[in-house]
């Protein structure tokens, strides 16, 4: 083999090993550039879409400050999928699980009526904390105890709460006197308020993104969660209770994304209104892929979906581009960071010439 | 040059911390079987998996029939009559024999997949090669040794003709070895090359034409079966002289630690495997299981260990009913279990070394403070393992999965005997593993017995059962047919039990 092949191995070897970062960034960047074909046959350059897209989220202070409202339940939202992922759970439901947790918080928010403020706000987030962690456990008891697969159980459960919800707000929690199907504002002293162009409720997401990541890593019911996630033979070996770890894990995933849905209420929309999340889950799946499982990683992948998002406005505003562009664009990144046996296949024949993706056959 | 098969010429191969093989050279030649012999973590597989294909090198030559290649994928190798019979088998279970041999390279006619005449063609293969299988059987069950013929008949249906085995008799029984070492001196005298590894020294002289020993990923050696015994290659391996033999003095056995009564359980199938089994291992002793694989081995150390449900009878560990109790509860109670399944049930692939050291011990009071996890501790005990049982790695960082086959077993053994378990329950303790580190893991089991341990060995090793064990008990179609204590426990006699013959 010549010195220049060897290098050129090692240069490949660099993008294996890091697959983690490089495949999402690759994903991201050819999204970019489908879409900028797409945009581009529709007449408009490219650059200019996407610098509106961006100008708009970033440098505008009312923008900024939308751009951080569409983040933090994405942040929670990936945050639930993760969770789920690393115990070896896909939760296709972090969609009906948020939104039935926005209305449990906008009822606490508007019915209890007698809480100072600070309490009131915590008292309705855990109603949808703990809204959203029961609809998802229902998934992981069917799955513990009955063998029902998540991705079944859960996508059935987002059809059940949507329906469920728009009967609520339609007709026991709607609005006096109000066409649209919402329930009324909730109180003030359930409001969780903005400092400057950042939510309040951005910062909880943060905190509560680094306090999983200690979790998953550092502690042992983390060690649990990973364990069953990476071998359920071992995990058994190992004395862990599969069932317990497929309730909690379905529980906790559920409860994060109850959280977005509870914060969404309280802090950006003050209300429960169906149209306002529409996506939101299914955005968690994006970013939890994009972000591989790390939780700490789904910020920065929030925070980019959370841009597509805000920015998507302006796009028809200043350029006539359908503001679905966005959808395109995620939905090709997704196709490609969930394609890794795609990327595997692309990598392969240069991959195994110089890293260890391939462990030991045995012997 | 072109005489050779195979020529290798000063191959290396580096992993992160590692120089997994350091500029081997090897010849091939048309019907030769070439053993290749080493340490865990010599770099066997590693050589195999370049040549196959799988692996790229990071230096060296490879010329297959006088021609350099370099492969980026084992398909090239294939193409070029390599084939390799993996441990695990890629079959399709719920296919038959002769579909799975030809699949891939499926004759047709018309449009349609010609059955009958792939039946036929794999039915004269098999003739062809001493290999006989059912063509129409399928997959799923057929025992191990079956199953491996099917990827060995792939190869050769692929025409094949050099052929490289990884470990091929680990999971054989005896008898299935003996007519797999049979079917590779057939192939020897059809001109085919046969690349053979193995940490059993009596195959290698058994049929090896010529043995290369590979250490620390360099070729220490090459010698002819006629001029070494297994002293002389156990030297070559390891550097320094091995007792084969395990020394030990008599058991001194105490208290019952282990009582198993009228045990009933079923396999995965849902068929009785254990039937009314009755057994008692006390401290200070090791009863060894000695009988055929699938004969209930699997099963009755799942029951005892919680790992599967017992159908009836009762199972008491220092008295204490466990029948029902959860694998977690019977660990506590001391129980330390050596799985059979090294690689699916006693090893997360993606884990540190440091991490899998306490796979089952990780919410110990050592090992996490509220919840916690203590580092520290656990890279201080992963440290300990490493350096006690000579486990081969760059680091304790390192992820088992990259470890080689018996550096994983000496891990999972490491792990569970470290503790002073008050029962120890060792299932195929030293399937993988060299002579040099049998010798070691035999001591540190007798040591563990002399610390006071119970300790239920099972193997298919009848030479380890009877070498160990002070009790032999002989398990014949999930029944224990015969108690013998080890001066009486003769291999014939034992053997003729295992096959569900009487004493006499
Ligand atoms: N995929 C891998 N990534 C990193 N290191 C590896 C990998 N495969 C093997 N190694 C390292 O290379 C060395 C040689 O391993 P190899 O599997 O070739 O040993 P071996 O001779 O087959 O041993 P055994 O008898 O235990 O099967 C070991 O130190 C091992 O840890
Ligand atoms: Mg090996």
């Amino acid at each position: 083999m010549t010195l220049t092949e060897t290098k050129m191995d090692n240069k490949i070897g660099f993008f294996v090993r890091n697959q983690s970062i490089v495949v999402p960034i690759a994903a991201i960047f050819v999204a970019f550039v489908l879409g900028g074909i797409l945009i581009f046959l529709q007449g408009v350059n490219p650059l200019v879409a996407y610098r509106a897209i961006f100008s708009e989220a970033w440098f505008d202070s009312d923008g900024l400050l939308r751009t951080f409202q569409k983040t933090t339940p994405l942040v929670l939202a990936g945050l639930a999928v993760t969770v789920g992922l690393r115990v070896g759970l896909f939760n296709i439901g972090a969609q009906g699980q948020l939104i039935s947790a926005a209305l449990a918080s906008a009822l606490a928010g508007i019915y209890i009526t007698n809480l100072p403020p600070i309490l009131h706000v915590i008292v309705a987030l855990f109603c949808g904390v703990i809204v959203g962690a029961l609809w998802a456990g229902i998934a992981g008891v069917l799955k513990a105890y009955r063998g029902v697969h998540e991705v079944i159980s859960t996508i059935m459960l987002n059809s059940i709460a949507i329906g469920i919800l728009d009967y609520l707000v339609s007709n026991p929690f709607q609005e006096p006197d109000q066409s649209l199907q919402r329930t009324k504002k909730i109180a003030e002293t359930a409001v969780l308020p903005n400092i400057g162009v950042i939510p309040f409720g951005f910062i909880l997401a943060i905190i509560i993104c680094l306090l999983v990541s200690w979790m998953l890593n550092k502690t042992t019911a983390g060690f649990r969660f990973n364990t069953v996630g990476k071998n359920k033979f071992a995990a058994t070996y190992a004395g862990i209770n599969m069932k317990l770890m497929v309730v909690t894990g379905m529980l906790l995933s559920g409860g994060l994304a109850g959280l977005g849905g509870a914060i969404e209420t309280l802090g950006i929309t003050y209300r429960f209104e169906p149209a306002f999340n529409a996506g939101l889950g299914f955005d968690g799946i994006t970013i939890a892929l994009l972000a591989r499982a790390n939780p700490l990683a789904t910020i920065p992948a929030a925070i980019l979906v959370g841009t597509l998002r805000a920015g998507g406005a302006s796009l028809q505003f200043e350029t006539g581009i359908e503001p679905e562009i966005v959808d395109v664009l995620l939905a090709i990144t997704l196709l490609l960071v969930s394609a890794p046996i795609l990327a595997k296949y692309l990598f392969k024949g240069k991959a195994q010439k110089s890293a260890n993706v391939t462990s030991g056959w045995g012997n | 040059m072109t005489d050779y098969l195979i020529e290798a010429k000063n191959l290396s191969k580096k992993f992160p911390g590692v120089l997994a093989n350091d500029n081997v050279s090897l010849t091939l030649e048309k019907g030769e079987i070439l053993a290749l012999l080493g340490e865990n973590g010599a770099g066997k597989s590693t050589l195999v998996k370049m040549i196959y294909g799988l692996y790229g090198s990071d230096g060296g030559e490879l010329f297959i029939k006088g021609q350099k290649v370099e492969f980026h994928s084992p398909a090239e190798a294939i193409a070029k009559g390599i084939g390799m019979v993996h441990q695990h088998f890629q079959l399709v279970p719920v296919m038959t024999v002769a579909e799975n041999i030809v699949l891939g390279a499926e004759k047709t006619k018309g449009i349609k997949f010609d059955l009958v005449a792939a039946e036929k063609e794999v039915t004269e293969l098999s003739i062809k090669y001493g290999l006989e299988v059912d063509a129409k059987a399928r997959i799923e069950d057929l025992p191990v040794g079956m199953q491996q013929r099917v990827e060995i008949l792939k190869m050769l249906y692929r025409k094949a003709d050099i052929l490289i085995m990884d470990e091929p008799t680990a999971v054989l029984t005896p008898q299935e070895t003996d007519e797999l070492l049979k079917v590779m001196q057939g192939f020897a005298e059809k001109g085919v090359g046969v690349i053979f590894i193995t940490h059993k020294l009596r195959e290698v002289l058994a049929i090896a034409d010529r043995v290369v020993v590979l250490r620390n990923g360099k070729v220490v050696g090459t010698t002819r079966p006629k001029d070494t015994d297994q002293e002389g290659l156990a030297t070559m391996m390891v550097g320094r002289s091995v007792v084969l033999d395990v020394k030990k003095d008599l058991a001194n056995p105490k208290n019952n630690v282990l009582q198993v009564k009228n045990l009933n359980v079923r396999d995965d199938r849902r068929l009785p495997a254990v039937k009314d089994l009755t057994l008692e291992v006390r401290a200070g002793e090791i009863v060894g299981i000695a009988g055929v694989e699938g004969n209930g081995q699997r099963e009755l150390v799942q029951a005892i260990t919680g790992l599967r449900k017992i159908d009836s009878g009762t199972v008491v560990i220092n008295n204490e009913d466990v029948t029902k109790l959860s694998p977690h509860k019977i660990h506590e109670l001391g129980v330390a279990h050596v799985p059979e399944d090294r690689e699916k049930d006693g090893l997360v692939a993606a884990y540190s070394i440091a991490d899998n050291s306490v796979l089952n011990r990780f919410d110990e009071k050592e090992f996490s403070k509220a919840g916690v996890r203590q580092i520290g501790a656990i890279r201080a005990l992963a440290t300990k393992l490493v350096e006690k049982f000579d486990v081969r790695t760059p680091s304790i960082d390192t992820s088992a999965g990259s470890l080689s086959g018996g550096n994983k077993q000496k891990l999972v053994i490491a792990r569970e005997l470290i503790w002073g378990p008050k029962l120890l329950i060792a299932a195929q303790p030293t399937r993988g593993v060299d002579v040099g580190s049998i010798e070691f893991i035999h001591n540190q089991i007798v040591a563990a017995r002399d610390a006071g341990s119970a300790v239920l060995l099972v193997s298919a090793e009848l030479d380890e059962v009877l070498g160990l064990a002070d009790r032999v008990a002989v398990m014949y179609a999930g029944r224990i047919v015969a108690i013998l204590n080890q001066k009486d426990a003769e291999r014939n006699k034992v053997g003729r039990l295992m096959a569900g013959g009487d004493v006499n």
